[in-house]
């Protein structure tokens, strides 16, 4: 019973190795660029939470792991806001948001 | 003492349902809706790690304004329910292989954290953990990179414009 009633820092890191795992194989199946880049998001916070994690339980626990998440969550905003707008300029020119159909640069 | 496990548990579960159905559902609408519940219920976890901040933080712009333009996109490119396709095995096999792999490396690398073992209890004083903290480290350690992030957002907030607008015909 011992690894059920005691959350460890294990516990957590174990989580965010799952859901990390979760967005890769979101990626890696879908078509959907929005889908993929949702994937994307919940690896990004997937990390937020290992590094949330270990600011706690560190040796000395300390603000600086926070303050990443902080700066992830700023960038990852932007990234989101330019990513978006990406897509919405690569509908104009093919009107769709599937990969299959984007094969322009294959050979 | 039971309250802290069973906390955890709620949220961990609910975290990886929400995530397999952000992947898994075919309407992209929905696929949003269930990222932010996921994003939420990580909020709440960051707070049982006594990160308040944090908890704001993500609920704010992940739920909030991260959420509203992936909807917002969605909606803008009236994007339907992918038409029923076959289930693409072969892709699936791959990326779930890939995924375990990595999954085995993770496992691998689990039994070496240090401190690993350590035991969460909210009995136990949380380091100081609020928002002033934050913001003195923020205007005193790490004031470069909160300036290269000023100028960053600057950037994205241009690009995002010069990308949006219709070409000139």
């Amino acid at each position: 019973m011992e690894p059920v009633t005691q959350i460890t820092l294990n516990h957590y890191l174990a989580l965010s190795g799952v859901l990390f795992m979760i967005g890769l194989i979101g990626v890696m199946l879908r078509r959907n660029i929005i889908v993929i880049y949702m994937g994307l998001e919940l690896m990004l916070n997937a990390a937020n939470l290992a590094l949330v994690a270990f600011s706690r339980f560190g040796a000395a626990p300390n603000l600086d792991g926070q303050v990443m998440v902080f700066f992830i969550i700023t960038v990852a905003a932007a990234e989101v806001a330019v990513g978006l707008a990406l897509m919405v300029a690569l509908y104009r020119l093919k009107q769709t948001t599937n990969t299959g159909d984007l094969t322009s640069l294959k050979f | 003492m039971m309250l802290e496990p069973l906390t955890f548990w709620i949220l961990a579960i609910g975290l990886i349902v929400a995530a397999w159905s952000v992947i898994l559902q075919r309407n992209p609408v929905a696929s949003a809706l269930s990222l932010a519940a996921g994003f939420v219920l990580l909020g709440i976890l960051f707070l049982t790690l006594g990160s308040s901040f944090l908890m704001m933080a993500q609920i704010i712009v992940y739920a909030g304004a991260v959420m509203v333009l992936f909807l917002f996109i969605i909606m803008l490119l009236d994007l339907k329910t992918e038409e029923k396709r076959p289930v693409p095995y072969a892709r699936l096999t791959v990326a779930v292989l890939i995924a375990a792999a990595f999954g085995c490396f993770l496992g691998t690398a689990l039994t070496v954290v240090p401190r690993g073992g350590e035991v969460l209890s909210w009995a136990q004083p949380a380091p100081p953990m609020d928002a002033g903290r934050i913001g003195e480290l923020l205007f005193a350690k790490y004031v470069l990179p909160f300036e290269v992030t000023g100028v960053l957002l600057l950037v994205a907030t241009v690009g995002v414009i010069v990308l949006g607008k219709k070409e000139a015909k």
